[in-house]
């Protein structure tokens, strides 16, 4: 490690005099910003770090190397979908042809409004559904978007008053947290004990105020809702329409759609399904999809094909803008890069080897962790921790968590999978590999979450202590809470 | 074991009520703050508000979890204990003797729904 | 066989025969026929890398990037080498966001060094990890100015708000069942009097306010902080971010909420995303904040450490009580940022805003002197303005885009009206060109 560098944060490399930029001397003269006066003007200088460039470039690339991605190791994040992203497609989204200003003209921006098209309509084709508008900026902007399409049709059929949404206990986070953004009341459906929705409690939920009902399917421990079409069946004839998210849609591709389940609108994540990465958060792209009947609710713009060009439209039904544009452009490139890549012969596949890879890594952990659904899974599936033998057994009062097994793994290069969710079971342990990782590489990951139960057993200190080997140890999180530092000072 | 006193009323929703005359001191049960682990934030109301039985008044943050705050009564807030702002952590303590809000009771025929500590200790198993 | 999958014929089957099934097909064995699709994707064909790389550079082809002389919410700015060099580094963009601290790191101080610059930026106390873009930070000001007031319903913006930012608050007041009231404009910029009515009802939760705004003008916020306070009503400014450097902070006008877009920061205009969305505020008002935020601690080892923090408020522990559903912290974009500012720091920054402002006031009088431009008002700009066009402004902007010119937006509501912006990037020789083109134009 760099020692003149690893730990300082830019600020603490700042000296007075310093500069990393070249502009070209200004040719105008003759006008001084400090004409402004100072009703307008700043009164105290930020305090802006001044670094020449090569300190730049060293203190951000050693700050690269404390950190995970899915090019430095296996990434088994449950439901993040961590494929690998291919770097073609980094290639082609920073062509210049692209960076284009928004308001440029739709007949100085073809290229890029026909490439729009063509992915709304590739994703139509795979989700089964009429049209999709990629301007949202990430899933939950997509969940909110589609719930505001489902909420623009009811009312504009004078239908005020369904004003509430069905949630499964075990969906993520975000869909109630969706809702309750769009103005929708949640109730929430009990799951059964395998997880899946209970559709005996659904029913008597379901009533002239309810908006809709929104699933993942797969659900969050990675199984494929069999009662589907009874579900839509049931929601549709109560006037509600169903909302898929698309948060796990891989598995699916090309063995079966979200609308021939029976959903009306649909989100997908652009960075779990096809490939653009994470960015360590974003920027993602969730563009939303709806059957045929629903296109005039999409937001503002769409993008049509008039008479020989490309044109931007906006219609009056339409629920609003929800965005600056068109979205997450660069992503929706990177995007369809893949999408082209692939084809309809990969696409499909890439579905089924991240159902191979999944039930691959459960059955042959199941003698080591506990399985608490034992069916076969989807492209993910959940561990509730350790098993009894292996020092896991939570009803015991010195027991190894689900935290400590995923810090140690830490320790032999793996990133860990997504721990405590769903929130059905004590320790969940949420493990999705994705199609792009081969079978060694499973291997390798099997071994040592099977060394790690054995640490467990003999020594469960080394667990509880780990990690050991990363750049920092574990944090004192509620320090972080306590005494706020969200800046330097 | 998590601690139970005698004398108090008990809501489901693990929350407790201490009557003292018209008034009754409204906190979280140890088991509660044993659930939720570090507390770091406590978010109350504001003396005056107004606050109904089975309703939300506020909430207890953990770093992992949040917990809402459901009234047990109803009633007038009169005080709300401000050692928690600083020093939420009073709570793990001491969940008994670091009350949140003191409120003025409306119905004190409202007690009568709520648990004794017999009967609370009961769904704490 | 494909070049992102690395399954062998074999290792599929070693692989079923662990699972205990015999086809890939089995796998999918639960899902009832009927829904299940019977056919092959209606899609093209796999395709070569050249084959990809050939059709996606024919569409980039197709496109004609033109000078760019427009605004309204993008601006080209000049971006240093290093910062896309840096910020495509896969360590930081293949990551997730940073839940397992010990091996993020890198993210996690990235996020922590930009929540620091756009608090000093924004004269604000914290910062986010960040927002969408603009438009959304700005409707999630508005959420947040709700949830602190508790029980008022009603929120304030100037109509002088860019309308791509309008436009999105609108949508989210519209379905979050949000009072929003638009506060008009005289002369160009928002009507203070008619804003101290409003606040003086006593039922604001907040308002916002643009600067510069949707002409370009810069507004006068004084006395409105102090209004908005007495009244119990929060004040949030939307300022274009790379104007923070120069012009008034938000924290200056005495603001409790500073947001906007910083694309200007050196992101490229990318025909509108990614962008990113900033979102500052008061340290008393961080339990209202929405999205992520990274805050300093230490490790095991006591070593200064960098974790998110505060996580009680977001969605996946607080579910439909959460302070916003956002999940991203735009962390590639924050990257750019900080990377950006770093390089410039403040004397760069300073720099790039005198030399928009001289660009803008030279073209500003370069096509007054035409005779075929008149001003529409007297107030201070810096990099953007509005002008009357003595004739048919769409026509003129075509005739412009034609020669390869984006001469400014339509100004919205206003009939033949231009709002025109320049840059550091743009130059002498660039305008004069466009100033000929446009003395021999007929309108």
């Amino acid at each position: 490690m760099n020692r003149t560098y690893y730990g300082k944060l830019i600020f603490e490399l700042s000296k007075h005099g310093r500069v990393g930029y070249s502009l070209p001397q200004c040719e105008i003269k003759g006008y001084q910003l400090e004409d402004l006066g100072a009703t307008y003007l700043r009164q105290t200088e930020p305090l802006l770090p001044e670094c020449d460039e090569l300190t730049v470039v060293r203190h951000y690339t050693n700050m690269s190397n404390n950190n995970f991605g899915v090019d430095t190791g296996f990434y088994p994040l449950g439901s993040c979908t961590m494929k690998y992203n291919p770097k073609l497609n980094e290639e082609l989204c920073q062509l210049p042809g692209f960076n284009l200003h928004p308001m440029t003209p739709a007949q100085y921006a073809q290229g890029s409004l026909k490439l729009y098209d063509e992915v709304q309509k590739t994703l139509a084709e795979i989700a089964g559904l009429s049209r999709f508008t990629l301007n949202p900026y990430a899933g939950a902007h997509g969940e909110l978007t589609g719930l505001m399409v489902i909420r623009s049709y009811h009312i504009s059929r004078g239908d005020t008053q369904r004003t509430k949404i069905i949630v499964p206990d075990s969906a993520h986070g975000t869909n109630p947290a969706s809702a309750a953004v769009c103005g929708l009341q949640i109730v929430e459906v009990k799951s059964l004990a395998d997880g899946t929705v209970d559709v005996e409690a659904l029913k008597p939920l379901l009533g002239p105020d309810i908006a809709g009902m929104m699933m993942t399917n797969p659900n969050t421990l990675g199984l494929f809702e069999t009662k589907i079409p009874e579900i839509a069946k049931l929601v549709h004839e109560c006037g509600g329409l169903m909302y898929y998210d698309g948060a796990n849609l891989n598995p699916m591709l090309g063995v079966c759609r979200p609308g021939d389940m029976g959903f009306d609108v649909m989100h997908i994540n652009l960075h779990k399904t096809f490939s653009t990465p994470h960015g360590g958060g974003g920027p993602g792209s969730g563009p939303v999809g709806v059957r045929k009947g629903l296109e005039q609710f999409l937001p503002n713009p769409q993008v049509v094909k008039g008479e020989g060009c490309y044109e931007l439209h906006c219609d009056d039904e339409s629920l609003g803008y929800i965005s600056f544009f068109l979205g997450n452009f660069g992503i929706i490139i990177r995007a369809y890069a893949y999408l082209l890549s692939l084809g309809k012969e990969n696409i499909p596949l890439a579905g089924k080897l991240s159902v191979l890879n999944a039930n691959y890594i459960k059955e042959s952990l199941r003698s080591h962790y506990n399985l608490p659904i034992d069916t076969i899974c989807k492209h993910e599936f959940v561990f509730d921790g350790l098993r009894e033998e292996y020092g896991g057994d939570h009803h015991a009062a010195e027991h190894v968590t689900t935290l400590d097994v995923a810090k140690r793994l830490l320790d032999y290069g793996f990133h860990a999978p997504t721990i405590y969710f769903p929130l059905l079971f004590h320790e969940a342990m949420m493990i999705e590999p994705t199609e792009t990782e081969s079978k060694e590489t499973l291997d390798d990951f099997i071994a040592v979450m099977k060394q790690i139960a054995e640490e467990a057993k003999a020594d469960p200190q080394l667990l509880k202590t780990s990690p050991h080997d990363t750049p920092v140890r574990r944090m004192d999180d509620v320090k972080a809470v306590k005494e706020p530092h969200f800046t330097y000072k | 074991m998590a601690k139970v006193i005698e004398g108090l009323y008990y809501a489901e929703s693990h929350e407790y009520v201490r009557v003292e005359g018209e008034f009754g001191y409204i906190g979280i049960t140890d088991y509660a703050q044993d659930q939720l682990g570090n507390v770091v934030y406590v978010d109350m109301p504001e003396v005056d508000d107004e606050v109904s039985a089975g309703e939300e008044f506020g909430a207890v943050e953990s770093v992992k979890a949040a917990s809402d705050l459901f009234s047990p009564v109803s009633g007038t807030v009169v005080e709300v204990n401000e050692a928690l702002e600083d020093e939420p952590e009073l709570i793990n303590k001491d969940a008994f003797a670091n009350w949140i809000i003191k409120v003025e009771l409306a119905d004190k025929s409202e007690l009568e729904n709520l648990m004794d500590a017999k009967a609370y200790e009961e769904i704490c198993k | 066989m494909y070049k992102y999958f690395p399954h062998t014929a074999d290792d599929i089957q070693q692989m079923l025969d662990i699972i205990g099934v015999r086809s890939l097909d089995d796998l999918y064995a639960e899902i009832p026929e009927e829904i299940k699709l019977h056919r092959e994707l209606n899609l093209p064909s796999e395709k070569s890398e050249e084959e990809v790389r050939s059709i996606i550079q024919g569409l980039a082809a197709q496109n004609k990037p033109l000078i760019c002389f427009a605004g309204a919410g993008s601006y080209d700015h000049y971006t240093p080498s290093v910062v896309p060099f840096i910020a495509s580094r896969s360590e930081f963009s293949t990551s997730y966001t940073p839940y397992q601290a010990e091996i993020s790191q890198g993210t996690l101080q990235y996020i922590f060094e930009y929540q620091t610059l756009m608090a000093d930026l924004t004269g604000m106390d914290i910062s986010n990890a960040s927002m969408y873009d603009g438009t959304t930070a700005t409707a999630e000001a508005m959420m947040m100015c709700i949830a602190a007031a508790k029980k008022r319903n009603r929120v304030l913006i100037s109509q002088t708000m860019q309308p791509a930012v309008l436009a999105v608050v609108r949508t989210y007041a519209k379905f979050h069942g949000v009072d929003l009231v638009e506060v008009s404009e005289k002369d160009g910029v928002m009507d203070k009097d008619a804003a101290r009515e409003l606040i003086e009802q006593d039922d604001v939760a907040g308002l916002i306010v643009a600067q510069p705004n949707r002409y370009g003008l810069i507004e006068d916020f004084t006395g409105l902080a102090d209004l908005c306070h007495e009244h119990k009503a929060l004040l949030a400014v939307n300022t274009m971010a790379s104007a923070l450097a120069v012009l008034k902070s938000p924290g200056e006008w005495g603001a409790d909420i500073a947001c906007g877009d910083a694309q200007s920061l050196g992101i490229p205009m990318g025909y509108g995303g990614p962008y990113i969305g900033y979102l500052c505020t008061k340290e008393a008002l961080v339990r209202k904040m929405p999205g992520r935020l990274v805050g300093a601690t230490t490790d095991a080892d006591g070593r200064r450490t960098f974790v998110l923090t505060m996580q009680a408020r977001e969605q996946h522990i607080r579910r439909e009580k959460a302070t916003s559903n956002i999940c991203t912290a735009q962390g590639f974009m924050c990257l750019y940022v900080a990377c950006y500012l770093s390089l410039m720091g403040p004397k760069g920054m300073r720099e790039v805003n005198e030399q928009s402002y001289a660009s803008a006031h030279y073209l500003h009088d370069e096509l007054l002197k035409t005779g075929k431009f008149e001003k529409v008002y007297d107030t201070a700009f810096l990099n953007e303005f509005t002008l009357h066009v003595k004739g048919n402004a769409r026509k003129l902007r075509e005739a412009l885009a034609e020669k390869g010119y984006l001469l400014g937006v339509p100004t919205l509501f206003k009939s033949d009206c231009l709002t025109i912006a320049s840059t550091e990037r743009r130059t002498k020789q660039e305008i004069d060109n466009m100033i000929d083109l446009i003395k021999t134009t007929a309108l």
